[in-house]
């Protein structure tokens, strides 16, 4: 009984540590189009042209945006999948 | 220099090509390749993590996801490679050519014309202020057609994006 609490203990641990928010961060390059990289947002994330374009503005006049937070699992699909597009993707744990 | 660009009822036709666009077009799979550029490959392939203390969770990414992403680039370059072999020579005494990409392959087309772009670009080092500008106003070097390379094929996915709503 008190061994399986603790394993259960652990298990929640490590659920945390993983549950804690990431975000997917695309980066600024010269390369990349404006209109290509709102379609991908748009593509992407489901968002409106204008949400997508917010970022993509972010993206090019910061140097960076943090274009979704969220569990690592579907962060890392969505670092995946905006790398196929070729957007210069990553991922970090939010602060 | 002029290309003409319409749309179709199956695609972006691009006519009034001389033999410089031709072979401009036909570099776009080569062109694509990063080869032995390590700065094109390492723009091509990026880590998941910029984080110092992300060795091993970036060496998962190249292990399980770089080689989906290879797959996928390489797909749409073949395509981009089979759609070439299709130019028409409209008119051999004025040296015109009429090319068109199918509306089913322009994510393809849009994905190659990009792995292009992106690899010259590491590979000659651009800096932003080259890509702004509106391109090479000479073609004398290698990096002088690299930067019209860019430049053409930015042009070409404007044209496609347009088509695609964007």
């Amino acid at each position: 009984m008190g061994n399986g609490e603790t394993t259960v203990e652990k298990e929640s641990s490590t659920e945390r540590a993983l549950d804690i928010p990431w975000n997917v961060v695309v980066h600024n390059d010269p390369v990349n189009l404006m209109t290509y990289v709102t379609m991908v947002f748009q593509r992407v994330f489901g968002y409106s042209k204008e949400r997508a374009q917010k970022h993509m503005l972010e993206v090019h006049q910061l140097g960076r945006s943090i274009v979704w937070t969220g569990v690592r699992e579907p962060a890392e699909s969505y670092v995946e999948q905006l790398q196929a597009y070729l957007l210069l993707a990553s991922l970090e744990k939010s602060q | 220099m002029t290309v003409e660009v319409t749309r179709t009822g199956d695609g972006l036709r691009l006519a009034q090509l001389d033999l410089f666009f031709v072979e401009l077009l036909r570099q776009v799979p080569v062109s694509a390749d990063p080869g032995d550029s390590d700065a094109a490959r390492d723009r091509i392939y990026p880590v998941a993590s910029n984080d110092p203390h992300a060795a091993e969770a970036n060496e998962e990414w190249r292990t399980y996801v770089h080689p989906e992403l290879k797959q996928l680039f390489t797909t749409a370059s073949e395509t981009v490679r089979e759609d070439l072999r299709t130019f028409e020579e409209l008119d051999d005494s004025t040296d015109s050519w009429a090319f068109e990409i199918p509306t089913a392959h322009f994510d393809q087309w849009l994905n190659t014309l990009n792995q292009a772009r992106l690899s010259l670009a590491a590979r000659f080092e651009f800096q932003e202020k080259e890509m702004n500008q509106s391109g090479p106003r000479s073609i004398e070097t290698a990096r002088d057609l690299s930067l019209f390379q860019i430049h053409f094929y930015g042009f070409l996915q404007e044209c496609l994006l347009q088509d695609l709503g964007g």
